[in-house]
């Protein structure tokens, strides 16, 4: 009944710990321009703009009006989208939504994040409850450590099963110019590398790093009319559930299993590994590299450490996951869900440069952020 | 295009001080709607909500009250703005055929927040925040030129606030009704000249919710009696930088309001009650006069001919408006809400004689920066 959907443009800055020589907006012209370039569009062929980050990582309210200069907003519409680390997935969607409308035929989504400036870790514990829950949950890393152990536990998966995830994709990023780390890395390293909290170690889990991406949504016509291959969205999918920490499934990702099985549905896909030719997965700990594999329906409960040791998801394989490097090599956090649908696209579109999986039709991307929440979106390289 | 309309509204009472956790306050509004809509939380598939992680000093400020809005299992959504972005957001998602019925809720607690210090963040953090630069001193920024520009009188302005607060002793959600004279408003405790205490709204608690259908739905879910069309939305960016700007100037509202009104096919002179942002008393006349109801700089000389008068050609904020309870991301949709109750004809003692058409106009920024311009129809 909407319009179909089609991505015709991705631009990214080169993401780093600390981009010193760029200011925020700066950070966000950079990945802006990119993708009009890559589009071959000037600014005035944006009808309208949607952006996202977290506002206690960089201390500045109403970004949307703040990155003006940045975002080419100037006398367009505009407004701001944030659900914290699915942030870049929840503004990819709401450009979809915006084209898919009628309302806007061209919109440029865009997320970014510069965490030099911040105290990622201290502003994230402040999304807990204050009173119940804000003490024993702060962070990142302390929930996915449990996830894994529970996981390890119930289906007898191990910390090289993770170390394996992480080295896939660190050695991908080798292979990607814009990722922030970029190291070779083998499944010794990351075992050997310290304890954060067990069994998650230091090469498992993900940096934080200055960075924008932006990507430019169009409508069918003008998709077809702006791009000779464009990505053309066929799901777009958002599980949120919270009540409390204390109340979810932690053996399991049930957001994710919800989410994919009616994105699937939507996309018609029966056998996710087998249609799928590339997958660009928020992993944000080689743990989740394991332990979702379930959630993604690429394999039965308890089947991922198998799948992981077969090869099958590495470059190599019959189905890539993370060409890019993925979240553990660059994560601009409210950019780190929009590079996942971006890198997806350029897959789609050929440009992914010595990253690019042969002949690709069709790409999973996917975000992950709050309390255990997912976002899907499934790419396509032809219409829906 | 397929039509779009608010099925179901509800509002908590603006005031200070509330005791109810945002949680509360969310589940409160939310059932209400569906009641006022007459369906159930399963007939909703999709929920849009409108929150600042800064007022509420909470990262991801929409974990806090999603459950609340009967959102588990459902494909969820977060705006950050004034409620009239959230709307545009809901109605978005609507169009582009993926939902039918969408739950939009917005909440807020000033009085669990600090006014200054947020506002303060909303500045460029290297010149203009270092000045101290907040809502109410750069609004008397913005009053100044307005009435340096078109030769205005504070006195001109204070009849805003004696006109909106007396309005507000008509509406029962109000927070400020009050009988004032514009020697009350000009005696107030001066805050940042001109904008003395009556100039300026009040730090407040509420929230609010509004669901709205697809018409393949709306019309099977609700009576006629019920249904109110969103006919037309626009909504357009102004520079940052206040001083890139001629703060008197309302371009980026100009822009928002025709476009609004080229989609819902009408002219200002077909509005017969409009809901503006008046977050200051000099921002009424100037929004006024960017939404076209008269020329540049006339706003106060008609505000004072009473044409803006709940009993006026164009009754204006006969809520009370923002000057009477001022619940910053809720505000708009509390805006667009009194246009749907007028639009019903339940808006009681202030109700507005067969109104037909209505604009509410919501703001994001500082003084104005950014506009969501609103028209909704019986």
């Amino acid at each position: 009944m909407g319009k179909r959907v089609g991505i015709v443009g991705v631009g990214q800055t080169h993401h780093a710990s600390h981009r010193l020589d760029a200011s925020g907006v700066e950070l966000i012209a950079e990945s802006v321009t990119r993708a009009l370039d890559d589009a071959e569009m000037s600014i005035d062929e944006i009808d309208a703009v949607v952006i996202g980050n977290m506002d206690h990582f960089e201390n500045i309210n109403y970004v949307d009006m703040w990155a003006t200069d940045g975002l080419g907003s100037f006398m367009k519409p505009v407004f701001k989208v944030t659900t914290g680390g699915t942030t870049g997935t929840t503004v990819a969607s709401c450009a979809y939504y915006h084209a898919a409308s009628g309302l806007f035929d061209t919109v440029l989504a865009v997320g970014w994040e510069k965490n030099s400036e911040s105290d990622t870790q201290a502003a994230i514990a402040t999304c807990a409850n204050p009173v119940l829950e804000r003490d024993p949950f702060a962070g990142a890393i302390g929930p996915l450590a449990t996830e894994y152990s529970m996981y390890m536990k119930a289906y007898g998966a191990t910390e090289e099963d993770a170390a394996i995830v992480a080295a896939r994709d660190r050695n991908n990023a080798l292979k990607n110019p814009y990722a922030h780390n970029r190291m070779a890395v083998t499944v010794e390293d990351v075992m050997n590398s310290p304890m954060l909290s067990y069994p998650v170690k230091f090469l498992d889990m993900c940096p934080r790093s200055d960075g924008s991406c932006a990507v430019i949504f169009a409508s069918e016509e003008k998709a077809k009319s702006l791009c000779a291959r464009p990505a053309w969205i066929h799901a777009s999918v958002v599980r949120h559930d919270y009540t409390h920490f204390g109340d979810l499934e932690w053996q399991w990702m049930p957001t994710l299993e919800r989410a994919t099985a009616i994105a699937y549905k939507l996309a018609g896909i029966t056998n996710p590994l087998k249609e799928f030719d590339v997958a660009e997965l928020y992993l944000p700990c080689s743990t989740t590299g394991v332990k979702w594999m379930d959630s993604f329906w690429f394999c039965d409960k308890g089947g991922a450490p198998k799948l992981i040791r077969s090869g099958v998801t590495h470059m190599d394989g019959k189905m890539p996951i993370n060409p890019s490097g993925g979240v553990i090599s660059c994560n601009p956090i409210g950019a780190t869900a929009l590079i996942r649908v971006g890198e997806a696209a350029w897959q789609i579109m050929g440009k992914a440069g010595d990253r690019q999986v042969p002949k690709v039709k069709k790409a999973l991307a996917t975000g992950f952020g709050g309390c255990s929440w997912s976002d899907v979106l499934i790419l396509g390289a032809d219409l829906p | 295009m397929e039509r779009v309309a608010v099925i179901g509204v509800a509002q908590t009472k603006y005031e200070k001080g509330k005791r109810e956790t945002f949680h509360e306050l969310i589940f409160d509004v939310a059932t209400r709607a569906l009641a006022d809509a007459g369906i159930t939380v399963a007939d909703v598939d999709n929920v849009v909500s409108v929150s600042s992680d800064f007022w509420d000093g909470r990262t991801i400020s929409s974990m806090a009250i999603m459950d609340a809005a009967g959102a588990f299992g459902k494909d969820i959504s977060t705006v950050e703005g004034d409620g009239t972005f959230g709307a545009l957001y809901a109605m978005m998602r609507l169009l582009s055929g993926s939902f039918s019925v969408t739950m939009l809720c917005a909440h807020h607690k000033g009085s669990e927040s600090n006014m200054n210090g947020i506002t303060n963040t909303s500045f460029d953090p290297l010149v203009e925040r270092k000045l101290g630069l907040d809502a109410i001193s750069s609004g008397a920024l913005q009053a100044r030129r307005y009435m340096s520009r078109y030769n205005i009188l504070e006195q001109q302005l204070a009849a805003v606030s004696v006109k909106n607060h007396g309005n507000a002793m008509r509406n029962p959600y109000a927070m400020l009704p009050m009988e004032i004279t514009v020697d009350d408003v000009m005696n107030s405790t001066m805050l940042a000249s001109p904008l003395k205490k009556l100039d300026c709204s009040p730090v407040c608690d509420g929230a609010a919710a509004m669901i709205i259908a697809a018409e393949r739905n709306a019309k099977k879910l609700t009576t006629n009696k019920k249904r109110v069309w969103l006919k037309g939305v626009g909504h357009c960016t102004d520079a940052y930088r206040l001083g890139d700007r001629d703060l008197a100037d309302t371009r980026a509202l100009k822009q928002a309001a025709r476009k609004a009104y080229a989609m819902a096919g009408v002219e200002p002179w077909d509005i017969d009650v409009a809901e503006v942002y008046d977050a200051f008393t000099y921002m009424e006349p100037m929004w006024l006069e960017g939404l076209g109801f008269c020329d540049d700089g006339m706003g106060p000389e008609y505000i004072e001919r009473g044409v803006f008068n709940s009993d006026g050609d164009l009754p204006v904020n006969v809520s009370g408006g923002r000057l009477s309870a001022n619940p910053v991301q809720v505000a708009g949709l509390a805006e667009m809400i009194e246009c749907v109750l007028q639009l019903r004809g339940e808006a009681r003692k202030r109700q507005v004689p067969g109104a037909e058409i209505a604009l509410a106009q919501g703001i994001n920024g500082m003084c104005g920066q950014s506009h969501c311009v609103w028209i909704l129809g019986k």
